[in-house]
C-alpha cells in the first residue's frame, strides 16, 4: 500500500503532522500502536511554562534561556514566530476551539486550586490574564455525587488562597444511577458517555440552583467525549460562567481533542492504522523504501517520506534496557549517558535526566543509524528528547511546533 | 533490535505490561451502559493478578465483555486484554453452555437443519407467540428477528451453477464462506464469485468447511470449537498446498481463523496465518500491484456510502482495503463512520438479559449513521448488518456486493482475461 507520507505514531505529534499533511493533498497514512498522551491532558496546550523554575509569561523571550538542545532552539526564533499562529487555526480547523494567544502565555486553575502558565486552554476551560488576581468573587463547585477522581476541598482550598469564596456540593441525576451502581467504572469518560440530551437538561437545572449567587460555576470535565455538543448545551443552559476542571485521568478532553483530530484526519482523506505497530523496515541507501506493521503483515507500506512521532518511554518510542537506551522501530542512534549512573536522579521531584534522552537527528529532524543520515525520515515531539516536559511545561508546544516545522514549507 | 537483555517479558497476552492507566476503559463499549461489567482492566489484567493466585477469584461477570478486542486496539503498552478476559472465561467459568447457548452457538447445524425447512421455519421465527415463547423458555428477547434461512445453500447453488467453469482461471482463491453465506445470504457468495470471476480470479470452497467457531468460543463450548477449527485449519492447509490463499467476506470469521485459534484454543496456525485474509485485502492488494483491473459501469455509481468499521476489522486493522476500494468507485460518496461498536457481538444480542445492553451500546453508532443519512451502509460483518437493519431503517451492504454492483461485469472480465 503506498502512500506520499506515513507518520508512524498516532498522539498530538503524529495528528499534527499527518493533517499538515493531509491539508496539502498528500495520501498520507499514521500508522499508531494504542492510545496517546492526550488521554492525560489537562485540557490546556502548553507552550512553555517554566524556565530553571521560574514560571514564565513570554514564552518566545523565556526560549533564549533554554539550553541548546531544547527543540525551540533547533527550530529557532524567527521560525518559531512563523509557526506559533499556525497552532489555534489548526486545531480550530479540526473543530477544538481553543482561548489564548499565539506568543503570550495566559493562565489556567489546576485541579489542586493552583494558578500556573498555559498556552492555548480548551474554550470549557477557566483562563486568566493574570496569575494573581481571579475575575471571581464567588464559585461554586459542583461535583457529581460519587464521581471520586476530582477533589473539591483541595480545590477550594487554593481558590481561598486566591481569595475567593467557594461553596461545595455534588449533585446528582437519575441518568447516572445506573453508572453509579459500579464503584470502579464511575469515570469520568464513562459519566460523560451517559450524559445525554435529556441528561444534561436535568443537570443544568441541578447545577443552576446550588450555583445561584456565585459569580461563576466550576465542575469537573465529565462531558463531550467524542464532540462539544453536551458541553455547550450545559453552557448554555447554565446561564452563567460554567468552567470545567480536569480530572484524574483518562481526560475526558484530552479524549475528545484526540477524538476530533482523528475525525478531521479520517474526513481529509487520511488513513488512520489504529491499533497497528510497525515491527521492520526495508532501508536502502540511506532512505526508508517501505515499513512493515503486525496487521499488514508481509504487505509493505511504502512512502516517499516517513515521519516518526512515537513519543518517548511510556508510548515504548525510546525503550530502557539496564545498559542501553533503543529507539525500537529502526534502531536508530539515541543520545543518553554511558553510565547509567548519570540517567536518573535519586530525588524523584527533581529533573531527571532520562526524561530529555532521544534519537539525534541533525538540523533538520534527520535521525541516523550507526551514524549514516536516513534522508527521508523525520523525527519529531518527544522521541526528539532535549527537553524536559514536566519542569519546563512544553510537552503539546514541542509536539505541535516540530510536527509544523517538517510539514510547513519555508518561505 | 539488539540488546543483551530480553526486552519483552515472558507473561502470557503482554499480561505484565499492563501499567493501569485505564485507557481501555474509555473504549470499552459495555462499561458505560452496563454497571455488572467490571470493565476492560478490572476484568483484564486487574483481575488476573487475583486469579493467578485462586481461581476462584473469577468472576461471572466477565461473561458480559463482547470480546470485541476494542480495548486491546487502544492499549498503549500492547496487552492482549480481551484474550486475557476470554481465556478465563474458558478457564474459570463454572456450569456448561444451557440449551439456548448450544442452539445460538451451533450457527452450522442449526443452519443445516433450518434451511431444509425454511419456508416454515421463517415463518414461524417471525411469529409474534414463538417469539414470546422463545424469550419466556430459551431466553432469546422477543425484540430480535433471526435472519431468515434461504431455501437453497450456498454450497448448493456453487456446485450446481459455479463449480464447473472454475476450472477455466488459473489464479485461484479458496472462498470460506461461513455459516451466513451458506444457510442466511447466499446473494453475498454469488456477488463474491461474480466479482472474482470478473477479476480473471477462479474460486473454490473447502470440502469440510466447519463453522469459524466464533460463536462457540463465545458460549464457551470449547472443546466443539477446537474440533471445527482443527478441520478448518487442515482444509485451509490443503488450498495453501495447492497455491491458494483462504478469503472470506466476513471479518469475524477471518479474525477468529488468524487470532483466536491460536491465542485462545491453542492451534498453531503460524504457517497458514499469512494466507488466511478478508476478500478486500486479498483483491485491494491485486489491483495495487496492477495484477487486476476494475472496469465501473460508465453512468457510475451515485450513491453515498457510509463505511462502519466492525470491531473485529478494528482489530485486524484491515478496514482501510474496504474503504480504499470502495473509493476506487466513480461517483460513489465514501464517508467513514465514527468507530463505534453496533452492540450485537454475534450471539451476544441475541441473549435476553443482554438485549437492553446491546441496544444502548448501538445508539452512538445508529445515531450517526442517522446524522449522515447515506444511501447505504457498508461494512463487512453479517452480524452488524443484522444489528443496523434492525435497529435502524437503512440497508446495510458488504463491499463486495457494492463491488459486484458497480462494475461492468463484461468489461471487467475483459480487461483481466489473460
Amino acid at each position: 500500500m503506498n502512500f506520499d507520507t506515513i507518520i508512524i505514531g498516532g498522539g498530538l505529534t503524529g495528528l499534527t503532522a499527518a493533517i499538515a499533511s493531509a491539508e496539502r493533498g498528500e495520501r498520507t497514512a499514521i500508522i499508531s500502536a494504542g492510545q496517546s498522551a492526550l488521554h492525560f491532558s489537562s485540557g490546556t496546550f502548553e507552550l512553555l511554562g517554566a524556565v530553571d523554575g521560574k514560571p514564565v509569561t513570554n514564552p518566545v523571550e523565556a526560549m533564549d534561556r533554554l539550553p541548546d538542545t531544547h527543540p525551540y532552539r533547533r527550530i529557532g526564533r524567527e521560525r518559531m514566530l512563523s509557526l506559533l499562529p499556525l497552532v489555534q487555526p489548526l486545531l480550530s480547523r479540526a473543530g477544538i476551539a481553543t482561548t489564548g494567544n499565539h506568543y503570550i502565555n495566559r493562565y489556567r486553575l489546576t485541579p489542586l486550586g493552583k494558578i500556573k502558565p498555559a498556552w492555548l486552554t480548551l474554550d470549557d476551560f477557566a483562563t486568566f490574564d493574570s496569575p494573581d488576581r481571579l475575575p471571581w468573587r464567588s464559585v461554586a463547585i459542583v461535583n457529581i455525587a460519587d464521581f471520586q477522581d476530582f477533589y473539591p476541598t483541595f480545590l477550594a482550598r487554593g481558590l481561598r488562597d486566591h481569595g475567593v469564596e467557594c461553596t461545595i456540593s455534588s449533585t446528582s441525576i437519575k441518568e447516572l444511577d445506573n453508572l453509579r451502581r459500579s464503584a470502579t467504572e464511575m469515570r469520568a469518560a464513562n459519566i460523560a458517555r451517559v450524559l445525554d440530551y435529556s441528561a444534561v437538561c436535568n443537570l443544568a437545572g441541578r447545577i443552576k440552583s446550588v450555583g445561584r449567587g456565585a459569580d461563576a460555576i466550576l465542575m469537573p470535565a465529565v462531558l463531550g467525549l467524542a464532540d462539544d455538543l453536551m458541553v455547550s448545551l450545559l453552557r448554555r443552559l447554565v446561564n452563567k460562567p460554567l468552567y470545567f476542571i480536569s480530572t484524574m485521568p483518562t481526560s475526558v478532553p484530552g479524549v475528545r481533542a484526540q477524538m476530533m483530530l482523528n475525525r478531521y484526519f479520517t474526513n481529509l482523506g487520511g488513513t488512520l492504522m489504529a491499533g497497528d505497530t510497525v515491527t521492520g523496515a526495508r532501508l536502502d541507501n540511506g532512505r526508508v523504501e517501505a515499513v512493515f506493521t503486525n496487521n499488514h503483515g508481509p504487505e509493505p507500506l511504502t512512502a516517499s517520506r516517513f515521519i516518526m512521532a512515537t513519543g518517548s518511554f511510556f508510548s515504548h518510542g525510546l525503550v530502557a534496557t539496564p545498559s542501553s537506551v533503543i529507539e525500537p522501530v529502526f534502531g536508530l542512534d539515541v543520545d543518553y549517558p554511558a553510565d547509567r549512573a548519570d540517567w536518573f536522579s535519586k530525588n524523584i521531584g527533581q529533573a531527571q535526566p532520562f526524561m530529555e534522552f532521544g534519537v539525534r537527528t541533525d538540523d533538520s529532524w534527520h535521525p541516523s543509524i550507526g551514524g549514516n543520515t536516513i534522508t527521508n525520515l523525520q523525527c519529531v515531539g518527544s522521541v526528539t528528547g532535549g527537553c524536559n516536559p514536566i519542569k519546563q511545561g512544553c510537552g503539546a508546544g514541542v509536539a505541535l511546533l516540530t510536527a509544523l516545522d517538517v510539514t510547513t514549507p519555508r518561505l | 533490535m539488539t540488546t543483551d537483555t530480553p526486552l519483552s517479558n515472558i507473561s502470557p497476552n503482554n499480561f505484565e505490561q499492563c501499567v493501569k492507566c485505564t485507557v481501555c476503559t474509555v473504549y470499552c463499549p459495555v462499561t458505560a451502559v452496563n454497571p455488572l461489567y467490571p470493565g476492560p482492566k478490572q476484568a483484564g489484567p486487574d483481575g488476573e493478578r487475583y486469579r493467578l493466585k485462586r481461581g476462584d477469584f473469577y468472576n461471572e461477570a466477565l461473561k458480559y465483555c463482547l470480546n470485541c478486542k476494542r480495548c486491546e486496539v487502544s492499549c498503549p503498552s500492547g496487552v492482549r486484554i480481551g484474550d486475557i478476559i476470554q481465556q478465563a472465561r474458558m478457564k474459570y467459568s463454572h456450569g456448561s453452555a444451557g440449551l439456548r447457548d448450544r442452539m445460538l452457538a451451533h450457527t452450522d447445524l442449526m443452519g443445516g437443519i433450518a434451511t431444509r425447512l425454511s419456508p416454515t421455519v421463517n415463518g414461524i421465527l417471525r411469529l409474534t407467540p414463538v417469539k414470546m415463547a422463545m424469550d419466556l423458555t430459551l431466553g432469546i428477547d422477543r425484540h430480535r428477528t433471526f435472519p431468515s434461512y434461504t431455501p437453497r445453500k450456498f454450497t448448493t447453488w456453487f456446485r450446481r451453477h459455479a463449480a464447473a467453469h472454475q476450472e477455466r482461471y488459473t489464479r485461484r482463491v479458496t472462498y470460506f464462506h461461513g455459516c451466513y453465506v451458506n444457510y442466511n445470504f447466499p446473494r453475498l457468495g454469488k456477488d463474491f464469485v461474480k466479482l472474482f470471476n470478473a477479476c480473471g480470479i477462479g474460486v473454490d470452497l473447502m470440502p469440510g468447511e466447519k463453522c469459524c467457531g466464533v460463536a462457540r468460543i463465545a458460549n464457551r463450548l470449547i472443546k466443539q470449537a477446537t474440533d471445527a477449527a482443527r478441520t478448518n485449519l487442515r482444509e485451509i492447509r490443503t488450498a495453501v498446498s495447492r497455491g491458494n490463499d483462504v478469503v472470506a467476506t466476513s471479518s469475524t470469521c477471518i479474525l477468529t481463523m488468524r487470532d483466536e485459534y491460536p491465542h485462545l484454543l491453542g492451534l498453531d496456525n503460524a504457517d497458514v496465518r499469512d494466507n488466511i485474509m478478508t476478500a478486500t485485502r486479498y483483491l485491494y492488494r491485486l489491483i495495487e500491484s496492477g495484477q487486476v483491473r476494475l472496469v465501473f459501469k460508465e453512468n457510475g455509481f451515485p450513491y453515498h456510502l457510509a463505511y462502519h468499521t466492525p470491531c473485529h476489522m478494528a482489530k485486524l486493522g484491515w478496514g482501510v482495503y474496504s474503504i480504499e476500494l470502495l473509493k476506487m468507485i466513480p461517483g460513489a460518496m465514501v464517508t467513514v463512520l465514527d468507530n463505534n461498536c453496533c452492540g450485537i457481538a454475534g450471539t451476544y444480542g441475541f441473549k435476553k438479559e443482554n438485549y437492553k445492553y446491546s441496544q444502548a451500546i448501538g445508539k452512538t453508532l445508529f445515531d450517526s449513521i442517522a446524522r449522515e443519512n447515506p444511501d447505504f451502509v457498508v461494512t463487512d460483518c453479517e452480524t452488524c448488518k443484522w444489528q443496523i437493519e434492525m435497529s435502524t431503517p437503512y440497508r446495510v451492504v458488504n463491499p463486495i456486493s457494492i463491488l459486484a454492483d458497480a462494475i461492468d461485469f463484461e468489461a471487467t472480465r475483459q480487461a483481466n482475461m489473460q
